[in-house]
């Protein structure tokens, strides 16, 4: 039997018109990614070495892919020396175990969390609380998203989409606040005064980790509130999720990657707060650290030669900020922890082209190459983008059934590709248009064409092919 | 010199004003040119859309044809990046060295036309008339997959009668990007309607820029938005003279 494609979400051209649609939303996204991309220009613009530093990031990045099972088998002995437990998931399901069963030894029934993409890739929270556990994001935008019971729509500013006023409404229902105003100041105090409280009362914290060096065990994280920095420091024990790719050889590389990375994201010298540990110290908490490493799809994409360098992804967000798709729809669309230009690239490799939402995801974009300018590590997403768009083809040509057969995008690649491979018939498809488009003509103009291509007259005229093509011009002059 | 014409597919069925406004340009720079008949498309549209196998043939017929040109010019940016970005890559996946090879022979002779008479010929002004208001959108794929560069902007400065109208967050998409303005056309249409509100911004009469594409899909909307904008490929501006004025419609 041939498979269909799956998937319990939409696909992004499904969404995108409803989030198009929220004036709000469009307004919101549209400020702050403008002025983020301003102020990242000026700060990347200012070191004279910022294409050499993009170019060593790359480079370290590649070199860690092409050699990322010995680099994982150091980082797991200096761990281990300097007093921690590597863990291995080969998937999410076996993380949230992994997880769910250390805090579980400890009888604990509440945790507190800094801000982590990846145990939102494997929904951690979720599975925390059907094993009745309370992870608590004391991220303050991922606090607020967490409140509003939303999903994150930007992967370094999640709440990107809300405004303070819209924030200020949320916390005096949530924090049973009565008196707030929305004052940026004034919302940062209520959310620290509520979590201070928990932090002081943690035993346990769980934290992603932006770099773990595999020469010396040593795990980081930067942020900018320095909640992450409490998290990791207070509790008792402390159990970071980590990505395979998220491993970078020495010590002294981080000085390329704590450049590449501020810079590219909040526009920062540095980030305020930049918190690095190595195993446990004696009498400084936390007392137990475990590293979970996570696979997830992850060796399937390293296997993959275009689509490898994904995995340099520093997850820094320039392209989002720059990303013209991205401005207009906002995160939800993509139906993805990872939206934006890197979404379109990771999601469908981790997840499969089999599930239509995900397989979606490369489409939704332009092609515009903005993304590769400013990326921190040189992905070349358009390259990626194309490539998958190939892969999709061929994995729907095999699986697509006569669905796929029918499709009218399909069909019309058929038959353009026949007809460019040769002259005559192209010429031929030249003329059925010329005459075809008398039906539609009106003033001069097409302003509704039928089926597939409805939805270029939907927006736009198209003026009708003219009577002579260049190549009768050209005859007829020679 | 002799200057071998791939119009694109594009050009020819849609936009022959374009074609013929490159041969009475490049003529009256005093070249010969050639435009063999048996070109159709550089297959950008199939292998941007994913149908890779299909390009293959195109590279194949294209490598054929301009063997042995001089020079190859081709009066759009995307069409030219996907010639010099792509080719290479398709004639590798094929296995065949011989096409490889020629490929890699070719390209140096591949020209978008800004770069052609600016970079190859190093002609700035090539003594146009075009007494308008124009304001120029450069195009995605000839900033950053081909780096045209400022050549554009140069040979439109030295027009006569040019007004050069700045266009703002100029180095934004205008939401073509082939088969991306019919499937996910909500959002293309979305971003081209910002475009069309910073050309209007400008004040311009016309907006010019090195790819009829782009300029069917701003000009479209332009058109549906009835505002009075129209849009003109750069070659018909440098075409125009006093003595043949261009851009009409
Ligand atoms: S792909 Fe590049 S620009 Fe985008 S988040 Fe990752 S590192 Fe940053």
């Amino acid at each position: 039997m041939k498979k269909e494609n799956r998937s319990s979400l939409p696909t992004f051209e499904q969404s995108a018109g409803h989030y198009l649609a929220d004036t709000q939303l469009r307004k919101n996204i549209g400020h702050a990614t403008q002025t983020i991309r301003k102020k990242r220009d000026d700060v990347t613009g200012e070191l004279p070495d910022w294409e050499e530093l993009r170019e060593s990031g790359r480079q370290i990045k590649q070199q860690v892919m092409n050699n990322l099972d010995d680099y994982l088998l150091e980082l797991e002995e200096s761990v281990t020396a300097a007093g921690g437990v590597v863990h291995w998931a080969a998937d999410a399901d076996e993380a949230n175990q992994i997880v769910t069963q250390l805090i579980r030894e400890k009888q604990e029934t509440e945790v507190v969390k800094v801000k982590s993409m990846t145990t939102d890739e494997i929904r951690l929270n979720e599975a925390l609380q059907n094993a009745g556990i309370t992870a608590l994001e004391t991220d303050l935008a991922e606090l607020i998203v967490q409140l509003a019971g939303d999903e994150s729509s930007h992967i370094l500013v999640p709440a990107i989409h809300k405004n303070r006023s819209e924030i200020r409404d949320l916390f005096k229902e949530k924090l049973n606040i009565e008196h707030l105003s929305d004052e940026p100041a004034d919302l940062a105090e209520a959310a620290r005064l509520y979590l201070r409280k928990n932090f002081l009362k943690a035993k346990i914290g769980i934290s992603g980790g932006n770099f773990a060096v595999a020469e010396t065990g040593t795990v980081a994280v930067v942020e900018s509130e320095g909640n992450g920095r409490m998290c990791t420091t207070l509790p008792d024990t402390l159990i970071t999720v980590l990505g395979i790719e998220k491993i970078i050889p020495k010590w002294c590389d981080l000085e390329v990657f704590m450049q590449l990375l501020p810079r590219s994201s909040t526009a920062e010298r540095m980030n305020p707060y930049n918190t690095f540990w190595t195993g446990t110290t004696d009498g400084d908490s936390p007392q137990e650290f475990h590293l979970v490493l996570l696979d997830n799809g992850r060796t399937k994409v390293l296997a993959d030669e275009t689509g490898r360098q994904t995995l340099h992804c520093i997850r820094c967000s320039a392209c989002l900020n720059i990303c013209p798709v991205y401005e207009r729809t906002g995160g939800h669309a993509y139906h993805s922890i990872y939206p934006g230009p890197i979404g379109a690239i990771l999601t469908p490799q981790l997840r499969g082209l089999d599930d239509s939402s995900a397989a979606s995801l490369p489409y939704a974009s332009s092609l515009c190459g903005a993304c590769y300018e400013v990326c921190p590590v040189k992905i070349n997403i358009p390259e990626v983008l194309t490539h998958l768009r190939g892969n999709i083809v061929e994995h729907n040509k095999k699986n697509g059934g006569i669905r796929f057969k029918m499709d009218s995008t399909h069909v019309g690649m058929r038959l353009m590709a026949r007809a460019f491979r040769s002259r005559k018939r192209y010429e031929r498809l030249q003329k059925i248009g010329q005459t075809g488009q008398k039906l539609f003509e009106k003033d001069g103009m097409i302003s509704k064409l039928p089926g597939e291509l409805s939805k270029w007259t939907d927006f736009r005229d198209l003026k009708p092919i003219p009577k002579q093509t260049f190549r009768e011009w050209w005859r007829d002059r020679s | 010199m002799n200057v071998s014409l791939f119009l694109t597919c594009v050009n020819d069925t849609l936009f022959p004003g374009t074609g013929k406004a490159v041969v009475h340009l490049l003529e009256r720079l005093g070249h010969t040119i050639d435009f063999n008949p048996e070109q159709t498309c550089c297959g950008q549209m199939h292998y941007n859309t994913g149908y890779r196998d299909e390009t293959v043939p195109l590279v194949r017929r294209f490598v054929e044809l301009y063997e042995d040109a001089e020079a190859v010019v081709v009066p759009s940016a995307s069409c030219a990046g996907m010639i010099h970005e792509y080719y290479p890559k398709i004639a590798e996946t094929t296995g065949d060295s011989a096409l490889e090879k020629s490929v890699s022979e070719l390209l140096p002779r591949v020209f978008e036309l800004s770069g052609f008479l600016v970079d190859k010929l190093k002609i700035e002004d090539v003594g146009a008339y075009f007494p308008h208001r124009v304001t120029y959108h450069p195009t995605c794929h000839s900033l950053r997959v081909l780096h045209v560069g400022d050549a554009p902007l140069k040979l439109l400065k030295n027009v006569r009668g040019l007004e050069f109208a700045e266009l703002p967050n100029a180095l934004e998409c205008c939401g073509f990007g082939g088969t991306f303005a019919i499937k996910n056309s909500d959002t293309s249409a979305a971003m081209v309607g910002d475009k069309i509100h910073h050309i209007k911004q400008t004040g311009a009469e016309i907006c010019v820029a090195a790819d009829n594409s782009c300029l069917m899909h701003i000009g479209g909307a332009m058109s549906r938005q009835r505002s009075g904008i129209r849009t003109v490929h750069l070659a018909e501006v440098l075409a125009s003279t006093e003595e043949k004025p261009g851009g009409k419609q």
